[in-house]
């Protein structure tokens, strides 16, 4: 009991630590966001997952050929959102179900991304490395102790996600378009009878998920590492979506749960590395199951209610 | 007028996945093009590669034993209005408790130990199944997000117990084998490959599930709760006993499936045992349309491209391009709004000529 | 109207002219017309199915009119969607609510027309705008309460908030005290009287008479899609308004024979059912129903009926009281177990609790029956004694087209109907809870179901009947009891009294009031 006691607290007292929670909450945080767009006006993504690994695809490809890792976050947004819009146009447009198109779109991305890869590297797997995104030097501030290692050399695109869940709370309840967004995913035709275009408000939502997902996607591929590897999503498009619905579709909400996704990993990799308890490799299987467990928990309404906007999911059919 | 709306019905059942499978081959075949490969030469090696030789008819059965049985599960669910994403957590569950038991059937006689086998491994999908179930009908809580949870809540436990407690010594994390009493015979060998009893018990799986759904008071009720629950209702059909009984019963098919794999072709639990199938389960009950014989060769079409992509794969194009042509499936039948109305233009362009 | 007043259109706020809307089988509103004078409360009166709302849903633009034209201040103005009517300073409060539960009361009224500040969502301009039209009307709410938190008066004043700040000149009210208390109503009332004096004109659909008298200056009373009375609400009074309202003749006469009525088979005692929002639907009802009679429950949709059929067959709980069927407690039996007992239920929806339309006919027939032996050996079904029993039932209920393979809904909605009842009908029902036999159905259909109903009570089966529509009660019940909020008005004979008395207790009289009143 004693060593465990030791143990927790020389995790908490590790910088490290703290890191790699930031580092490993970054993708939650921004796939989760995209989450949060597409369900606020009604449309459920469970596309999540796919769309970050065609993000994490396309920063790569575009890295390796322009030689600059910004291209490769374009490409990754910009297949993103075409994957995102896919999604939207079955689901909008011809009022498919939205979770089998999700599903097909997971197939999709996976299909595609392997496919390519074997086409542009010439190997399954994984890619060459790529020039990644340089990471931010914060300059004499990484020589504070503690918080300097904190931290130093993190990419910016941890920035970018803390700065997206600033701007999207502002977006969806601050601005006009954002009280849209409400009012369409939780009453849509009360909505369009005040004249608000229900179907371009959710292509809206949607494509947001698009840039979002794949942002968190670009992130895993050339955030740190730059390379790219078959499923390197590996179900965090679904982490994303419990964090989304743990933190009741809001996206303050959602990076809350993100980091608790990300620093429950984070702690879990730690608790393996230090050197008091010795534990047994496989028992980082048991922590690693507890954000999943904490999601059955939090959706059967077992601890707190976590309540969808009330038209998510539902086509909105006009006649 | 009555056969024709009769004849309607029929069409739009068969024609959506139809038009699906035919036009996902097509634009596989235009991307293949498109890289410079021959879609003919292609599609020649992948049914080659899926029917070309003994070994290969051998290699596609056994593929399509739990493919069979993953879409039976996915299309039970359906039925009762249940999108059932779990079937991979369900089979890892089966497949890892019948496992157990296997180990420890080295003095039982196969007429035992095979029955327990199966039992062990239906029971095992059951109750995982049972949990999102349970979540749904007391709870609310929507299954989809719940079976997504349970599948990687099974993975972590399959992880933790083959990496400890039920691990084999050397290489890959596994289990130890299972005893040779709680094995499938095998009723053809050809080289490296054969085909085990396997694939009786999942069309074994097929009749029943035909009669459960088609001719027994269960399914009756299932099918009314997934149709209509309010009337289901008004009828005197309980929906929560209703969506547990269905959810049990699709992990059952799912559990069964896991089992198959251990039986037939592994003897042990390994990780990669469940692959894809829980996926390639949606694929198949959405072109098999929850029909149980629908399934049955839907489960057949899936694991011929399936077997004949490594031959495809020989021949210049990733075999990945078979995941691609599922997904784009699984997305026109989600539109299948799209594909009535391409029917629906073509019917009236006739109308009008 | 005499033809100067047609041609001096410029007085009215709103001229209806001829306007024709047919539905598939109904002819809605059949040359209906309305002339409304500026800055008066104008009620539209009649019964369900009058085409009240069906007149209104064209004014505001929902619908579109096969014929007829439309004046706003004397002009003519073409409206095709509520976008017009909105420019047309036409505002429309919907029976249901169109209002974002989740949103606060400030984001629900300026939705679609929000003040912005730069990029932002200005709300405390909005706010402010609000307030001023608060008090310049009297409407008094919080502007960051959310609408679910808020009872049902509070988000009726939103709506009417919603209405003015969008411009409106012209307000329609459709059945806006339906879901209120009699408080709220008076609340409301005073709202309309702020809102005349400030000369906003006013139409206030409705049924309920006593409201007319009290609150209105003008009304056009419809019946079946016509107009069958203009009148000044000063120069009338509620009997004269309710014999304009439900007519005098019944047109349909079914042939029966004096009712054989037996023993009582089933009785409620002091039930109190609450509606889906937890409000008190049902309050206190004491009725018992013998074999061998038809009850009729006679009143306006909304008053309580559904709860009422819903707590009887066992699809809603029963908050107080007791439910007596045989002799027995049944107040907390699950729907089949009353079934089981010799209880059949034909519901009010159809397609939503009656069939499953993705079921073959020989499904649907034994829906509620399914795991009786007859059907179902163990856990097997009998498919073939199934198909047997449907083809006959087919046969006997003439059920077209006669293919029990077809699908629920491949069948038209008598026939659906037909469907039901056959099933219900079968198994030698004791008591029979009927809600809305004949809604939507042509003449033939309706004779057909009226003849089965009256050969079933002459076998003995007790029957309870809820209609809205009047003649079907007066034609087939063998007792009226006339519901309104909730509560029992009266109970009648056929034969002891007229519709202009049952009209009068449907609009919220007590039957013991009218009599005294007469002697």
């Amino acid at each position: 009991m004693n060593a465990w006691i030791q143990a927790i607290i020389s995790v908490f007292a590790n910088p490290i630590f703290y890191k790699s929670t930031l580092n490993q909450s970054t993708p939650l945080i921004l796939a989760a966001l995209g989450g949060v767009y597409s369900e606020t006006t009604g449309v459920v993504n469970i596309a999540l997952e796919g769309i970050m690994l065609i993000g994490a695809f396309g920063g790569v490809v575009g890295s390796y050929f322009t030689g600059n890792p910004w291209y490769g976050l374009a490409l990754g947004i910009l297949l993103g959102v075409a994957m995102a819009a896919l999604h939207a146009w079955a689901t909008i447009r011809y009022a498919g179900d939205q979770i089998i198109s999700g599903t097909a779109l997971i197939l999709l991305a996976q299909g595609i991304t392997g496919f390519s890869l074997v086409e542009l590297f010439g190997k399954p797997g994984s890619t060459d490395l790529v020039r990644s995104i340089p990471l931010v030097n914060l300059g004499s501030f990484e020589n504070v102790p503690f918080f300097g290692r904190i931290f130093s050399s993190l990419s910016p695109l941890v920035y970018i996600a803390f700065a997206s869940v600033a701007f999207s709370w502002f977006l969806i309840y601050k601005t006009r378009l954002g009280l849209r967004m409400r009012s369409v995913g939780n009453n849509p035709e009360a909505a369009d009878t005040l004249g608000v275009n229900v179907y371009n408000i959710r292509y809206f939502g949607v494509l947001m998920s698009g840039v979002f997902a794949s942002l968190g996607g670009a992130f895993l591929s050339i955030g740190e590492l730059g390379q790219f590897t078959e499923n390197m999503s590996n179900g965090r498009g679904f982490i994303a979506l419990a964090a989304m619905i743990i933190g009741n579709w809001s996206p303050t909400g959602a990076m809350w749960a993100a980091i608790l996704f990300g620093a429950a990993s984070a702690f879990n990799d730690q608790l393996q590395s230090q050197g008091i308890l010795h534990l047994a490799t496989n028992t980082q299987y048991l922590f690693g199951m507890i954000p999943y467990i904490i999601t059955l928990i939090v959706v059967g309404g077992l601890v707190g209610r976590s309540r969808a906007p009330s038209a998510d999911g539902i086509p909105y059919i006009k006649d | 007028m009555a056969n024709d709306l009769k004849k309607f019905y029929m069409n739009d059942k068969i024609i959506v996945p139809v038009i699906s499978v035919i036009t996902s081959l097509f634009i596989a075949a235009i991307v293949m093009i498109m890289i410079g490969k021959n879609p003919f030469i292609a599609y020649g090696a992948l049914i080659y590669g899926a029917f070309g030789t003994k070994g290969a008819l051998i290699n596609n059965l056994m593929k399509a034993t739990p493919l069979i049985l993953t879409g039976l599960s996915v299309g039970v669910g359906f039925r009762a209005g249940l999108f059932n994403i779990g079937a991979n957590g369900q089979l890892i569950i089966g497949a890892i408790l019948s496992t157990y038991v296997g180990t420890k059937m080295i003095a039982y006689p196969f007429y035992l130990s095979i029955p327990i086998m199966i039992v062990t491994g239906m029971l095992g999908g059951a109750l995982w199944a049972s949990i999102a179930g349970w979540l749904k009908a007391a709870r609310g809580a929507h299954e989809v997000i719940t079976t997504i949870m349970l599948n990687y809540v099974a993975i972590f436990i399959a992880n933790y117990v083959v990496n400890g407690p039920f691990q084999a010594p050397g290489g890959v994390p596994k289990s130890p084998k299972i005893a040779y009493s709680a094995r499938f015979p095998n009723l053809i060998t050809s080289g490296a490959t054969w085909l085990s009893a396997g694939i009786f018990v999942a069309l074994a799986a097929v009749v029943v599930v035909y009669i459960l759904i088609e001719k027994t008071k269960t399914g009756y009720e299932i099918k009314a709760v997934g149709f209509n629950p309010y009337a289901a209702e008004y009828g005197g059909i309980s929906i929560g006993r209703n969506t547990v009984m269905a959810m049990a019963i699709s992990g059952a098919l799912a559990g069964l499936a896991g089992t198959m794999q251990v039986m037939g072709l592994y003897y042990r639990y390994l990780g990669a045992l469940g692959g894809s199938m829980g996926f390639d389960g949606i694929t198949i009950a959405l072109i098999g349309q929850n029909n149980p014989i629908g399934i049955a060769f839907a489960a057949f079409l899936i694991s011929s491209i399936r077997a004949g992509s490594n031959q495809m794969q020989i021949a210049g194009v990733s075999k990945n391009i078979v995941i691609i042509i599922q997904g784009i499936i699984i997305f026109l039948v989600a539109t299948n709004r799209l594909v009535k109305t391409l029917m629906f233009w073509k019917r009236k362009e006739v109308e009008e000529a | 109207m005499d033809k100067s007043n047609e041609k001096d259109n410029s007085k009215y706020a709103v001229v209806m002219e001829k306007i024709v809307k047919r539905f598939p089988g109904v002819l809605a509103n059949d040359h209906v017309d309305l002339f409304v004078k500026r800055g008066e409360i104008h009620a539209i009166v009649g019964e369900n199915g009058a085409g009240k709302t069906t007149l209104m849903n064209q004014l505001y633009g929902l619908i579109k009119s096969d014929s007829g034209k439309i004046y706003v201040n004397g002009v003519e103005t073409r409206i095709e969607n509520p976008n017009d009517a909105i420019n047309a300073k036409i505002g429309m409060v919907h029976q249901h609510f169109m209002l974002v539960n989740r949103l606060s009361v400030v984001e629900n009224i300026v939705l679609g027309m929000e003040p912005v500040r730069g990029p932002f969502f200005a709300r405390d301009s909005a706010c402010k705008q609000i307030n001023e039209l608060s008090k310049k009307f009297g409407l008094f709410v919080d502007p960051d309460a959310i609408i679910e938190d808020l009872p049902v008066g509070i988000q009726q004043r939103v709506e009417i908030i919603k209405v003015l700040y969008r411009g409106a000149e012209i307000l329609i009210l459709d059945e806006p005290t339906a879901v209120l208390t009699p408080q709220e109503t008076e609340e409301l009332f005073e709202i309309l009287r702020a809102l005349k004096a400030q000369g906003k004109t006013v139409i206030f659909i409705t049924h309920k008479l006593h409201e007319v008298m009290a609150i209105t200056d003008s009304v056009t009373v419809m019946r079946l899609g016509k107009v069958t009375g203009v009148v000044k609400t000063s120069d009338t009074n509620p009997r004269e308004l309710a014999r304009m309202m439900v007519g005098r003749d019944v047109l349909l006469r079914v042939e029966k024979g004096s009712a054989k009525i037996g023993k009582e088979i089933f009785r409620v005692e002091n039930l109190h059912v609450n509606e889906n929002r937890g409000l008190e639907a049902v309050k206190g009802l004491n009725f018992s129903v013998k074999r061998g009679e038809i009850v009729g429950i006679a009143g306006v949709a909304g008053n309580g009926q559904s709860e009422l059929i819903e707590a009887i067959t066992g699809l809603r709980k029963v908050e107080e009281g007791r439910v007596i069927f045989k002799g027995v407690n049944i107040t907390n039996f699950s729907p089949k177990r009353r079934r089981d007992m010799g209880m059949s239920h034909i519901p009010e929806d159809r397609l939503k609790h009656g069939l499953v339309l993705d079921f073959p006919l020989y499904y649907n027939f034994i829906l509620g029956k399914h795991d009786n032996p007859r059907f179902c050996d163990g856990e097997f079904l009998r498919l073939i004694d199934i198909k047997r029993f449907s083809d006959e039932l087919v046969k006997r209920f003439d059920v077209r087209p006669p293919i029990i393979n077809l699908l629920g809904e491949n069948l038209s909605g008598g026939n659906q109907q037909k469907v039901i009842i056959a099933r219900e009908f079968s198994f030698n029902p004791d008591f029979i809870a009927i809600s809305q036999p004949t809604r939507g159905l042509d003449i033939g259909a309706i004779e057909f179901i009226h003849k089965t109903i009256i050969s079933m009570r002459d076998q003995g089966v007790g029957m309870l009947l809820i209609s809205m529509e009047l003649e079907e009660i007066f034609s087939l019940s063998d007792r009226i009891l006339v519901m309104y909020e909730g509560q029992i008005m009266g109970e009648v004979t056929p034969q002891k009294t007229t519709t202009e008395e049952v009209g009068l207790m449907m609009a919220g009289h007590k039957l013991e009031d009218l009599r005294t009143q007469e002697a």
